[in-house]
């Protein structure tokens, strides 16, 4: 395909040498390190108490003190803000400084540009994801006293390909929003918004919706809290937030057997308390990493048909 | 409009330079271009040589970039064919962009890229190996006059150097043509001449076949072989800059403009009025506006020579001229 690669080439290259990069990469290592160092303090207080089946390496990326979200969560609040940054102004940046027009008539096919555009995004978020989660597990490993073990790190990779899908995501949204803006402050504040309603609001406002949905009395059935949880969970998947976090605090957590606060007593009642092998903590969230997959392919398609049929007309 | 002849065999473009060959390299036929209800372009016939500058003339929204936009097939035509170079720019917009190079309207470079990494980049994209591409950028980027600045950032570059870097990044490819949408915009007077002759000079001495849109007429004048003239997305008339005259003012009354010294005024009038032919005497800014349907200007001469005769002058001869007029009347 002529020019996927120069466009490739370059974009990464002014990925890595903005300055806008710089300091959201700061920002997330900052915040990875510190989730990472705070958990890594309380996890010798749990290590006393913890039964032996909970794996000690993964608490350095799940565990919180109550002050500090954890790694996980870090990645989860902060990697749409990387997605979009990465993408704002993937277009209309191009058009407003006039190169695009002049990128066009050169003899490349025009799929080339986004296409390139997009695989140097998600090459960078992939190289800061592997970079902060293994400067985290490089801090983590003497404080813990404890390497990982083979299934550790299985789970990590898991981890890191949702992440790096996940971010992705934002990404691609982003890349539709320059398309569809003319403006870059339009393009950017839109992904703001955008990026507040999927990790605030959302999960706010599925509470309310599924009590309009399913409501729950005072003296209601346990029939009628499921079907509440139910409609809850639901309506909160709507936001490809909740999905990565539903995804990833399974994969990382062995433990996690099931969704949702409310657990009735028949549900757990002769469990055998335990952990899941790792195909099976995958088979759980099947699920949400298929929407979180198909979320991003659909952005993308959807950006890729708005840009072939755009008119380059300034 | 220019006739279209059969391809002499071997009529090589660039041996001989300045040599207007009788190929053409762009050629339309009832070319359309529709947004919605708005047409851009209408029925457009075009015929440009190969050698030769052809300039776009008309006044902005005239349908000029949207007719270079479809030679590049960078939009499609609602109706009608065009071919370029012998390829056809819907179809084959690749084979097209690899031969012909495109200075767009307002051109823009990568800020934090430096004049030479911008270039090499068009390079890239034309797969140009770079152990060609740099001497050649070197050269380019020195012709423009731009070698001083090779290695400094194009964000700080002034609306001149940029316009300049544009004719750069066009001859990268080494393309046979080159449209230029608008390149003097913006320009002061010395950058214009400047770029005017370098525009000249590819055309002379490399036989790059060249079109230019502008709403200036004297730039377009002062390099173009042929012109169209533009209007509301129709091509009203195109030609060689003298034959246009002829074209557009056919059937006007000719005007002669005559400078006499301001006293003698009155007698000049009087024996203006008496020579046949003669439709109208009107004063107009110290001159003496002659109207009539022939060519007097000769006879004119003849009568007020003996009156003190300072000047006398055919006025629509100029571009500006038939330009202004045809826009006053439409």
């Amino acid at each position: 395909m002529p020019g996927l690669l120069p466009v490739f080439r370059k974009e990464l290259a002014d990925h890595f040498s903005s300055k806008r990069f710089v300091i959201l990469f700061v920002l997330v290592m900052i915040s990875g390190i510190g989730a990472a160092y705070v958990a890594a303090q309380s996890i010798r207080d749990e290590l006393r108490t913890a039964n032996a089946t909970t794996s000690v390496f993964l608490l350095l990326f799940t565990a919180s003190n109550g002050n500090l979200p954890s790694f996980v969560s870090f990645i989860g609040f902060l990697g749409p803000l990387v997605g979009l940054a990465l993408g704002f102004d993937a277009i209309n940046g191009e058009q407003a400084r006039g190169t695009l027009s002049r990128l066009l008539a050169q003899p490349i096919y025009r799929d080339s540009v986004i296409n390139g555009k997009f695989l140097a995004g998600l090459t960078t978020i992939a190289v800061m994801l592997v970079c902060i989660t293994l400067l985290a597990m490089g801090l983590g490993i003497p404080l813990v006293g404890r390497g990982p073990g083979a299934d550790d790190l299985a789970r990590l990779v898991l981890f890191l390909a949702l992440s790096v899908i996940y971010v992705a995501f934002w990404m691609a949204a982003a890349i539709f929003l320059s398309i569809v803006f003319r403006q870059m402050a339009t393009a950017a504040l839109a992904g703001i918004a955008l990026w507040i309603v999927c990790v605030f609001f959302v999960g706010m406002l599925a509470g309310q919706a599924a009590d309009i949905v399913a409501p729950v009395g005072q003296n209601a059935s346990a029939a009628a809290l499921l079907r509440n949880q139910e409609a809850q969970l639901l309506f909160a998947r709507i936001s490809p937030t909740r999905l990565y976090s539903e995804a990833t605090s399974t994969v990382m957590n062995p433990t996690k057997n099931m969704f949702g606060d409310l657990v009735l007593r028949s549900q757990v009642q002769g469990m055998v308390p335990g952990t899941l092998p790792i195909g099976q903590s995958l088979l759980l969230v099947w699920p949400q990493v298929a929407g979180l997959v198909a979320l991003t392919c659909i952005c993308f398609a959807v950006s890729y048909i708005r840009f072939m049929r755009q008119e380059i007309r300034a | 409009m220019a006739a279209i002849v059969t391809p002499q065999p071997g009529a090589a473009v660039g041996v001989e330079p300045a040599a207007r060959s009788d190929r053409l390299a762009i050629e339309t036929h009832g070319l359309r271009k529709q947004y919605g209800e708005f047409v851009a372009v209408d029925a457009l016939d075009l015929a440009v040589r190969e050698g030769e500058v052809f300039g776009l003339l008309g006044p902005n929204g005239a349908g000029k970039t949207t007719t270079i936009l479809m030679l590049l097939g960078l939009t499609e035509p609602t109706a009608g064919t065009a071919s370029v170079l012998g390829c056809d720019p819907t179809h084959d917009p690749l084979k097209v962009k690899r031969l012909v190079g495109y200075l767009p309207d307002n051109v823009g470079f990568y800020e934090d890229l430096t004049a030479r990494e911008n270039l090499l980049f068009t390079a890239d994209l034309n797969s140009i190996p770079r152990a060609v591409a740099r001497p050649r950028i070197d050269t380019l980027l020195e012709r423009v006059g731009l070698g001083d600045v090779k290695d400094k950032r194009a964000g700080q570059f002034s609306r001149g150097m940029r316009q300049r870097l544009g004719i750069a990044d066009v001859l990268v490819k080494d393309p046979r043509l080159v449209i230029l949408d608008e390149p003097t915009i913006g320009l002061d007077p010395e950058g214009t001449r400047e770029l005017l002759d370098l525009i000249r000079e590819l055309s002379k001495e490399h036989g790059i076949t060249v079109m230019l849109s502008s709403h200036l007429l004297d730039q377009v004048q002062r390099v173009c072989d042929e012109v169209g003239i533009f209007v509301k997305g129709q091509l009203v008339a195109a030609g060689p800059v003298a034959r246009l005259g002829e074209q557009l003012l056919a059937g006007q009354p000719l005007v002669v403009e005559v400078q006499v010294a301001p006293e003698a005024h009155a007698a000049a009038a009087a024996a203006l009025a008496d020579v046949p032919g003669v439709e109208s005497v009107a004063e107009e800014g110290g001159l003496l506006l002659v109207r009539s349907q022939a060519d007097l200007r000769a006879e004119i001469a003849r009568r007020l020579a003996p009156l003190g005769l300072l000047g006398l002058r055919t006025r629509g001869a100029s571009l500006e001229d038939i330009y202004l007029r045809y826009f006053r009347e439409h």
